[in-house]
């Protein structure tokens, strides 16, 4: 399908992105979301980002070497500030300020490594994060179609855009040979 | 001296799973949603059936077309219906089509390790009256589409339907919205397509369309061949 959107909303707060198998990255994370909103009601505060990572990470331990495949990202903002974690379905799961997942991510990995400064504004990063998915689904042959963006803040995520890789190409293609 | 054939050991192991070809094609329209497949049943070189239908009704606002691998588009589909009675009974209300894609998700997910060999797309009208359409995967993965084709011609009929439908790879040309009438001729018009070149497409298309009316149900001839 062309456009598949691979962020999966978990709460207004909290995003989780999807690669390696749809339906195991769906399920899981939809799971995660459940486990998510009974924490909230039973604590009476949100979830923090590392907790919620945690949560994926021990659910992919139970079923580990039995075959799910999912490289994930969670993404929220809570008490220590944005957070983001790296959970696969191996049970590794890390911390970090920037990942890559997917068959393209190597491509995207040498675009955004080569223009990540830690005093980019917003706007810079959305142009980078473009790029990066951009440049990506150019050289990889199994990625393509859209860029969904998101962005989270301290009340929560907002979708910025979502836009065709081909005119994205065209636009940058002043910039390649 | 004569050759004679070595092939080495050879394991013939029973698999649970056949596969019966058939396709299927949903649409989503303003106020309308359409569902349609074809009635041919194979396996292998054979046909079992000339009139055995892929769309199935589950609500008055819902239709789902199965297909695959035929046992288990009929132990799904009784499985479904159960559920929407169990919904029905405890929450005194049908489920809408977006509940059901999702509750279809988990179902498929816990067969995770031996999955039901069907590929659903479901057509229905959502909460607000607009077209929705689910197209899954054998283990759940799932997400609304506006159109997908699914089954043993969908590689020949999505095509079709990203340009006639979405417009995609085509320049300068003005996106009008798909009414009714263009949609029923569409869909007719690409099953007559994916006849002629898919030997487990044919013999007869079931055109089911939606609208807050309910679900009429059409019939038209393909090839038989």
């Amino acid at each position: 399908s062309n456009d598949v959107n691979k962020v999966i909303e978990i709460n207004p707060y909290l995003l989780g992105t999807m690669s390696g198998s749809a339906a195991d990255c769906q399920y899981w994370e939809r799971l995660l979301a459940k486990e998510c909103r009974l924490y909230r009601l039973r604590n009476n505060h949100r979830i923090s980002v590392a907790a919620a990572s945690k949560l994926l990470c021990n659910m992919m331990l139970g079923y580990k070497g039995m075959g799910l495949s999912v490289g994930s990202m969670v993404c929220g903002w809570d008490k220590e500030g944005p957070g983001l974690y790296y959970v696969d379905e191996n049970g590794t799961r890390l911390s970090g300020r920037m990942f890559s997942t997917g068959c393209g991510n190597g491509y995207a990995y040498g675009v955004v490594d080569s223009g990540y400064r830690e005093d980019m504004t917003v706007e810079e990063a959305y142009e980078l994060g473009c790029r990066g998915i951009a440049h990506a689904t150019h050289r990889d042959a199994y990625s393509g179609g859209v860029v969904n963006m998101y962005h989270m803040q301290e009340d929560g995520w907002i979708k910025v855009c979502k836009e065709d890789v081909s005119q994205l190409i065209h636009r940058y293609k002043e910039g390649m040979f | 001296m004569k050759d004679y054939h070595y092939t080495g050991a050879v394991e013939n192991r029973f698999s649970p799973y056949a596969f019966n070809g058939g396709t299927v094609l949903a649409v989503a329209g303003e106020d309308f949603a359409i569902v349609a497949s074809d009635t041919r049943l194979s396996e292998g070189y054979s046909i079992h059936s000339r009139d055995s239908p892929k769309c199935y009704k589950l609500t008055d606002t819902t239709v789902i077309g199965c297909s695959g691998f035929h046992g288990d588009c009929l132990t799904l589909t009784k499985i479904i219906d159960a559920r929407l009675k169990m919904y029905k009974h405890s929450n005194n209300k049908t489920m809408t089509s977006g509940a059901i894609a999702a509750m279809l998700s988990t179902i498929l997910y816990s067969r995770r390790f031996f999955p039901y060999y069907v590929y659903n797309i479901i057509g229905g009208l959502d909460e607000e009256g607009k077209g929705a359409v689910y197209s899954f995967d054998p283990v759940g993965s799932y997400q609304r589409d506006t159109y997908k084709a699914g089954g043993s011609a969908s590689a020949m009929l999505q095509p079709l339907l990203d340009n006639q439908i979405g417009f995609k790879n085509m320049e300068g040309v003005q996106h009008v919205p798909l009414t009714r009438e263009k949609a029923v001729q569409l869909v007719k018009d690409v099953f007559i397509s994916a006849a002629e070149r898919d030997v487990y497409t044919g013999d007869a298309l079931r055109i089911c369309i939606i609208t807050k009316e309910g679900t009429k149900e059409e019939t038209i001839p393909l090839r038989k061949d």
